[in-house]
């Protein structure tokens, strides 16, 4: 089931006057597979969506859902739903005759739409709301409708557009979870556009990174948060991000060099061997420094100056100087450190990352 | 113990302000407007009503007839066929101002080139006085060397288009006027309704496979409620007074066959002298506006205490 792909897009290139915003875009999406488009604003990932959908005409390129080449097709033949940030519900219409509008327009018969609507409306927990409309919802009931609207839909692939950027915060968490389970249950190949990282690193199987119209990193969220494919993704991905220096690899390449900071790379793994003498960016996440009795043992070990101490509860950021360079590190919620306290820390450079300097690619 | 109440010999707080005094100076400086308000728009229209029940010539006398003057008003056949143009021309002007200009903005909304040119270009006509408007289509409408004229030289010479020499066609010309005056400015309000609606709406019923039309139809167009109904009363309002057009297009004629209610009361105040019977009118015409605006008030403004 896996290995089998429902959307297929090839050498997509969309732009918009002399604007490119879409460039030879090829993307695999496997069926079931729950792929989240995640980017800041202005990437590309809302418009690549709406080019899958149908509702923008590509410059060149082709689209293929379930095998089937749907490139010139109308949005409801190519076999998708979608879901809205603003939910686009009709606002005249209940809840029932939300969901069924579409069907009865298509002319399914009766008995098949008070089916299905009853069908989505018990997976949502929306039967007691069927007769409302949708001014007298909340905000996660009126996702739900407009989930429940694309569901009624039996079609084989979901399109969310950020869907839970309207939420407040409780809500967003509540009803991500409810769209694994959704998803978990269905089955179906959702694609997913959000500028969230959380949102991406819990729902997704894949991760697609765009930045510029390109896709910059396709990987599983563990992929994309140990082995970032280059600075960019290492920079968006964690939070508070990566600390990033820039030095250089010493002639024989075993040691990180940034004035007095020096790092022995002997832990590092390189994706191949690697030519020193050239510059490169060292990037290591604050919870990827060890400290305390950890630190000692780390394979790399130095001594750090607390600056700033940021206590959040379930753990400590706190931000320090190595060797006259920022540092910030994560410690334990409870830990007791205080501005001006002497660290021994240590780097984990198995799962630090190390970047050329001018492509900015992994090493 | 609290502190605030238990000062011994301690004054008690200063009470608050008095409601007639709060806000002082905002209130004296509306007290012209409230005046203008009161003795131009309440006080003269009731003395319009008062007067009308009275025998009124030239100079005011209050002289009570009681109906009398309605009674002359609803049997002289002038004020008959005045009200049945209104009618004709309310009624008219109402359905093809609102669904020209509905379509004319749905065009327009379809991010066409040069947008701004074409409402530039439709709302134009509604910058002209209809002093202008009746005169431009009197002339194009003019047998003589109007539309007919034209078709007629390009050969087609049983061509016949002459709505204002017939008596019974002649609303119908002072309409055409009358829309290619005022459907440009029902345009940009229903395109600044359209504009209002989440574009996420139009993907969705995209995605629902729901042919435009029927957007249009069962989503849109409710939505847009309220400009509807603000646009109605606009129309509404502008179809009442509806007086000058009249008087440069037609005079009233052929005959009485193009007079509007307004042009009657205007008459009778002005060139007959017949104060009491002019008011009678003006009085009715009142009434036809209170009839559309209570309705609209009720709509626009009752639901939301509701809600």
């Amino acid at each position: 089931m896996a290995d089998q792909t429902s959307v297929s897009i090839r050498n997509l290139d969309l732009s918009f006057g002399a604007v490119e915003v879409l460039k030879d875009l090829n993307l695999d999406i496997g069926a079931g597979e729950f792929l989240v488009l995640l980017g800041s604003s202005g990437c590309g990932k809302s418009t690549l969506l709406n080019c899958i959908a149908g509702l923008l005409e590509i410059n060149a390129g082709q689209i293929h859902i379930n095998g089937r080449n749907v490139t010139w097709e109308e949005p409801s033949a190519r076999g998708i739903g979608m879901v809205f940030q603003s939910y686009a519900l009709y606002p005249q219409m209940t809840v029932r005759g939300n969901l069924s509008f579409g069907l009865r327009n298509a002319r399914v018969p009766k008995a098949e739409i008070a089916r299905r609507v009853k069908e989505a409306a018990e997976i949502l927990q929306i039967e007691p709301l069927l007769d409302r409309k949708p001014a007298a919802l909340s905000g996660g009931q009126r996702q739900r409708v407009a989930i429940g609207r694309a569901l009624v839909r039996h079609v084989d692939v979901f399109l969310f557009d950020e869907p839970l950027s309207n939420l407040d915060a409780k809500l967003r968490a509540d009803l991500r979870v409810e769209l694994k389970r959704l998803h978990d249950r269905l089955g179906n190949t959702m694609i997913y556009v959000t500028h969230d990282q959380i949102e991406a690193m819990t729902l997704a199987d894949r991760i697609a990174i765009m930045r510029g119209g390109r896709i910059m990193q396709l990987a599983s969220p563990g992929e994309i948060y140990n082995r970032p494919a280059n600075r960019y993704v290492a920079d968006f991905i964690g939070s508070p991000s990566m600390n990033f220096y820039e030095g250089h690899l010493t002639q024989d390449a075993q040691v990180f060099e940034s004035g007095d900071f020096r790092v022995p790379l002997a832990a590092y793994p390189f994706d191949s061997a690697q030519p020193g003498g050239r510059p490169v960016t060292l990037g290591i996440r604050p919870e990827h420094v060890l400290t305390g009795p950890m630190a000692k043992t780390a394979p790399v070990a130095m001594g750090a100056t607390v600056e700033m101490v940021e206590p959040m509860g379930s753990d400590t950021l706190v931000w320090a100087r190595v060797a006259g360079l920022p540092l910030r590190l994560r410690m334990d919620g409870q830990a007791a450190v205080a501005p001006g306290d002497q660290l021994d820390i240590g780097l984990d450079l198995a799962r630090a990352a190390l970047f050329d300097a001018k492509t900015e690619l992994r090493l | 113990m609290s502190s605030t109440d238990s000062v011994p010999g301690g004054r008690r707080p200063a009470r608050p302000p008095r409601r007639l005094t709060r806000n002082m100076t905002a209130k004296v400086a509306s007290i012209p407007m409230v005046l203008t308000a009161l003795v131009i728009f309440v006080g003269c229209t009731v003395w319009s009503i008062v007067y009308s029940f009275t025998k009124t010539r030239s100079i005011p006398k209050l002289e009570f007839v009681g109906f009398d003057q309605y009674e002359r008003l609803w049997s002289t056949n002038r004020w008959l066929v005045s009200i049945e143009n209104l009618a004709i021309y309310g009624l008219c002007s109402m359905v093809f101002s609102l669904v020209i200009g509905f379509v004319l903005a749905a065009l327009l909304d379809q991010k066409i080139r040069f947008e701004n040119t074409f409402r530039t270009i439709l709302l134009y006509p509604f910058a002209l006085s209809f002093i202008v408007t009746g005169l431009v289509w009197q002339w194009i409408l003019n047998p003589n060397f109007g539309i007919q004229k034209v078709v007629q030289d390009l050969g087609f010479e049983n061509f016949a288009f002459n709505p204002l020499s017939n008596a019974d066609t002649v609303i119908y010309g002072v309409l055409i006027a009358g829309l290619w005056q005022g459907t440009g400015l029902i345009m940009v309000l229903m395109l600044a309704g359209l504009r209002g609606i989440d574009g996420e709406v139009w993907k969705a019923s995209r995605v629902d496979g729901i042919p435009a039309w029927k957007t249009y139809i069962f989503i849109v167009i409710p939505m847009m409620k309220p400009v509807f109904i603000t646009t109605l009363v606009i129309i509404a309002s502008g179809i009442i007074k509806v007086y000058d057009l009249v008087v440069a297009q037609t005079s009233g004629g052929p005959g009485i066959a193009s007079e509007v209610p307004a042009k009657y009361v205007y008459d009778f105040m002005f060139g007959r002298r017949n104060l009491g019977q002019a008011l009678a009118g003006s009085t009715m015409m009142l009434v036809t506006v209170l009839i559309v605006l209570i309705p609209w008030a009720y709509l626009e403004f009752g639901s939301k205490k509701r809600g």
